[in-house]
């Protein structure tokens, strides 16, 4: 194990941007899992006098409408947002990716269903069918998370079934099939882990599109309903504060937002390296 | 060589009649055409006669070569005869036991499985980029013959003893290894069930000419060891001429020479087999280059015709009853047979037979 270990420093040491992306990879999981406890000041207290005060050295980001501390706010929404993302790109992650691997590898009708569910998914416009969902499902969390998940399924699904069907009339495999391995065992056991560092990728470039999908579906009030901190919910509440000058309310929980999505799109260059055996030498 | 009395006892492989063929025309053209004329189309679809009536039978501790140009069927066979592939009709024996009849899909889990295994020709691409040489290895020790894992380590590392590869190299990857030791880990995952037929794919046409000579010793002396039969499948007729104990020469999926190795390459019946083995580059200086060139395109396997010889049209020999009649395998010499209306069998043959 303790060459895993040097060979996952030997992938960071060797490329500063993917050090750069890990560390806020680190920062934004401190966020997450101690937000509540690290925000200086509850990010739901009002007080009307402080209303709509620009950044100082009280109030980092400044505060909002109702007087809350923006900071508080931002930092405490991270937890919800990576939540969110995590929990979606987990769900297309099993669903997407084993049906993908099927379809690529079995080929004929598990292929055909698999495509066309993909087509269908993909004929929509992709946030349209998001909105459309949680509208029809209800605003909660855990529908925000199936849209998400829905949304994203074609995406690993093709990249899998294109990946797995390179591979399946490969020489391991019928080396595989020799050794007495099940079509289930090469499935999972031979061709799966060839294609994870693909699909490594793909999750990282997935978690981006997930936080700005359950924020945008937050930001249009389709989502996570307010007084709870969420990115896209400050964003939204801040667009109208921007014309009167008020430039810090909406912000500040942009650039939590694209760092966010910055971080975990830099983030996959240096995933795949780290699973993938022959980068190791 | 050894003397050319038949085997008494039941041969290990015991191929009859075995046929392969393919369905060709693509369902899709045929819904483009009017539906009247698909309806009278919808009688069988052509057929592509990939291996088409072989016979052949390798004996215990033999080595078997099997030469061939590419298309000719040999891959088909070799899938055939590991069970890759169901045939299409025929059977095979193994040790007298009929194994062609049951279904490939399940055939992983039968308790044949472990006893034909295979040497793949090109080591990368049977290697699989995320196991390592001892997971390579181990990998058909699991799942046909389980064992405890001390007893695996000591196992795996006595296959690599035996097939040459350095024990330290077992934890890298295939990336981390050179052709050779490809190969080696190849030789050593195919025997770590104790095959009793190891089917070898052009087990060297990958490696450098160096290299190649080590794996063909390494695979001769693991013969000697482990009491295995071969099937072995080349281009390189010298190395078959070297380590087989007979040849047979195929040509578009029927076997047109069978025989002692010293017998084929001594004497060739078949033009074909002139013509092949006259290909083989010499290099003494002033040896008459007697090469034979083949003209012509070979003829269409899609359902050929029954009573036309396959190798018409690019035979230089071919005479008008090469049109009218298939010439089917006849005894030329001992051992050694040959279908060609043309072949003239041995005058002592003859005697015997009269």
């Amino acid at each position: 194990m303790s060459e895993t270990w040097k060979h996952i420093r030997y992938v960071l040491t060797e490329n500063p941007v993917t050090l750069f992306a890990f560390g806020l990879f680190g920062l934004l999981l401190i966020c997450a899992l101690f937000g509540p406890w690290l925000a200086p000041h509850d990010p739901l207290f009002t007080d009307a006098a402080r209303a709509l005060k620009p950044p100082s050295a009280q109030h980092w980001f400044g505060t909002d409408a109702l007087g809350r501390d923006i900071f508080s706010r931002v930092l405490v929404a991270t937890r919800l947002d990576l939540g969110i993302a995590f929990s979606a790109v987990i769900l297309t992650f099993g669903i997407g990716a084993i049906a993908g691997i099927a379809a690529g590898y079995f080929g004929g009708w598990t292929d055909r269903v698999v495509g066309r569910i993909a087509d269908t998914i993909m004929a929509f416009p992709l946030f349209v069918l998001a909105m459309g969902i949680v509208a029809a499902l209800g605003n909660t969390v855990g529908n925000i998370v199936i849209a998400t998940a829905i949304i994203n399924m074609p995406l690993y699904a093709r990249v899998a079934r294109a990946e797995a069907n390179i591979r399946r009339n490969a020489g391991f495999v019928e080396a595989a099939r020799l050794s007495g391995n099940s079509e289930g065992r090469i499935l999972f056991m031979h061709i799966l882990p060839n294609i994870l560092p693909i699909l490594m990728v793909q999750c990282s470039l997935t978690m981006g599109y997930a936080i700005l999908n359950a924020a945008g579906l937050s930001f249009i009030g389709l989502g996570i309903a307010p007084p709870t901190p969420e990115w896209g919910i400050l964003v939204a509440e801040g667009a109208q504060y921007i014309i009167s000058g008020e430039w810090w309310v909406a912000l500040f929980p942009g650039l939590a937002l694209m760092l966010a999505v910055f971080c975990f799109n830099l983030l996959g260059d240096g995933l795949r390296d780290m699973v993938d055996p022959r980068r190791r030498t | 060589m050894t003397d050319q009395t038949p085997p008494k006892e039941t041969p290990l492989l015991d191929v009859t009649a075995l046929y392969k063929l393919f369905a060709v025309g693509k369902p899709a053209a045929r819904f483009k055409r009017p539906v009247k004329e698909w309806l009278q189309a919808a009688g069988p679809s052509p057929k592509l006669h990939a291996v088409d009536n072989v016979n052949f039978t390798i004996a215990r501790g033999e080595t078997m070569g099997l030469v061939g140009e590419s298309g000719c069927g040999k891959s088909t066979l070799v899938r055939l005869l590991t069970r890759l592939l169901d045939p299409t009709d025929g059977s095979i024996r193994l040790n007298g036991e009929e194994i062609g009849q049951m279904p490939a899909k399940g055939f992983g889990s039968s308790p044949y499985r472990p006893r034909v295994q295979m040497v793949f020709q090109d080591a990368t691409d049977s290697l699989n980029p995320r196991y390592t040489a001892f997971d390579a290895i181990a990998d058909p020790i699991n799942r046909l013959k389980p064992m405890p894992s001390a007893d695996l380590a000591k196992r795996v590392a006595e296959l690599a003893d035996l097939c040459g590869l350095p024990q330290a190299l077992l934890s890298r990857f295939p990336h981390q290894l050179s052709g050779g030791q490809k190969a080696r880990v190849g030789i050593a995952r195919a025997i770590a069930v104790d095959p009793e037929l190891l089917i070898l794919d052009e087990p060297t046409a990958a490696l450098d000419v160096s290299v190649q000579v080590v794996i063909l010793q390494l695979l001769d002396d693991l013969k000697q060891r482990l009491g295995m039969s071969y099937l072995f499948v080349s281009h390189d007729l010298n190395v078959v001429r070297l380590l087989c104990d007979r040849v047979m020469v195929m040509y578009l999926g029927k076997i047109v020479e069978i025989g002692p190795a010293d017998s084929v390459f001594r004497n060739p019946r078949h033009p074909y087999t002139q013509a092949l083995l006259s290909a083989i580059p010499h290099f003494e200086p002033g040896a008459a280059s007697a090469r034979i060139r083949l003209g012509g395109e070979p003829r269409s396997p899609i359902d050929p015709s029954p009573n036309v010889c396959r190798f018409m049209g690019r035979c230089p020999k071919s005479i008008a009853q090469c049109e009218t009649a298939m010439p089917h395998l006849r005894p030329m010499a001992p051992g050694h047979e040959a279908s060609c209306h043309l072949a003239e069998p041995d005058a002592d043959l003859v005697k015997v037979i009269a």
